[in-house]
């Protein structure tokens, strides 16, 4: 997945929106071993403190955890990741709905499309 | 975390023309600092200063607590605007001759680069294009093990995808208590790895801050902001 950073928003906010799909599709495993910080920083092309802000935000968050000796890997918890996701759809569809009301959309007509363009894609 | 790059009410003079007025300004130990600023600002003549090419008219620049001098040249890797080596050098001559000089080279390093950039250590500097050039002086200076790297102006005269290289081998080859000032222009090719930036016009200090504050407050990139301060 490559790593697509805009230019508006903090960028280590968009390293964990990142790091968390990577996670939820499976990119990176539950249980499996994230590479070294500073490797990630790498291939991000951002600043290692700045990728560091990043883990160690989605550590506090539950995804990652710290090894002492062996480096960082996804947590095995799969409720926790669950969370994480429903969360993180949770914003999506709420900066979503924002955006309809904006457009004049009540609720039940954003319901209707929503409805039609799923029964579409059944298809 | 230690200050490595400290400006005291700093001021440099050409005759009547103020090039730097009466800087403060403090830089920790550990972050990759954009120094930004338009055409004349005073970037070139503050990082001069720091590297002893030129002495201040008053106030105090001091290098992890020294004067520039030869002690702070030992933990300076210093990039020049301009090329400073011998046109008729072999590359490989220009990495022994380096290896002399600083005990923290490594020509491992050095040759590491040359390769996958493609550039022969047996060509001489007059053969190459200018481009390769600035690659080759910025390989020479990202393969010391530096406590403070100064890059005036580094990606200024190179292509794009040379230019995410370079960008690349600076993540890579600076570690956690190494600190990197970069002074430039083109700014969105190198925000991202930016923690810090300093702002400089007209030989001052205009805004200090770290790159996501600047986003997080302002809702826009460092360039963006740039274009806004120093609209023309």
């Amino acid at each position: 997945m490559p790593w697509e950073l805009k230019s508006d928003r903090p960028i280590y906010t968009q390293l964990i929106e990142h790091i968390e799909l990577m996670i939820f599709s499976g990119v990176y495993p539950l249980g499996s071993k994230l590479p070294s910080g500073r490797d990630m920083a790498q291939e991000a092309a951002v600043n290692p403190n700045t990728m560091q802000r990043a883990l160690v935000k989605l550590e506090e968050d539950g995804l990652i955890i710290t090894h002492r000796t062996s480096g960082r890997s996804i947590t095995e918890d799969a409720r926790m990741v669950e969370m994480a996701k429903t969360k993180l759809a949770q914003e999506q569809i709420s900066e979503f709905l924002g955006k309809m009301q904006l457009m004049g959309f009540e609720q039940k007509e954003i319901l209707t499309i929503i409805n039609d363009m799923v029964q579409e894609m059944k298809k | 975390m230690s200050t490595i790059f400290e400006c005291l009410d700093l001021t440099k003079k050409f005759g009547s023309k103020v090039a730097v007025s009466a800087i403060n300004l403090k830089i920790e130990r550990g972050q990759i600092v954009g120094l930004l600023g338009p055409n004349g600002s005073g970037k070139s003549t503050l990082i001069k200063l720091a590297n002893e090419l030129l002495t201040p008219t008053s106030g105090t620049i001091l290098i992890g607590g020294k004067k520039p001098g030869i002690e702070t040249k030992k933990i300076v890797s210093y990039l020049p605007e301009k090329t400073y080596l011998n046109d008729w050098m072999r590359v490989h001559q220009i990495i022994e001759l380096f290896s002399d000089f600083y005990a923290d080279f490594k020509p491992e390093r050095a040759y590491d680069m040359l390769k996958s950039l493609n550039i022969n250590a047996k060509d001489r500097l007059k053969t190459m294009s200018k481009g390769t050039k600035e690659k080759v002086q910025l390989i020479l200076v990202m393969s010391r093990e530096a406590e403070l790297y100064l890059l005036d102006e580094p990606i200024g005269g190179v292509d794009p995808a040379a230019r995410d290289y370079i960008l690349q081998t600076i993540l890579r080859n600076y570690n956690e208590n190494a600190t990197v000032i970069i002074s430039t222009h083109l700014i969105s090719d190198i925000e991202n790895i930016l923690d810090y930036v300093v702002f400089i016009n007209q030989g001052q200090v205009v805004m200090t801050s770290s790159v996501d504050d600047i986003r997080n407050e302002k809702g826009k990139s460092v360039d963006g902001l740039f274009r806004e301060v120093f609209k023309c």
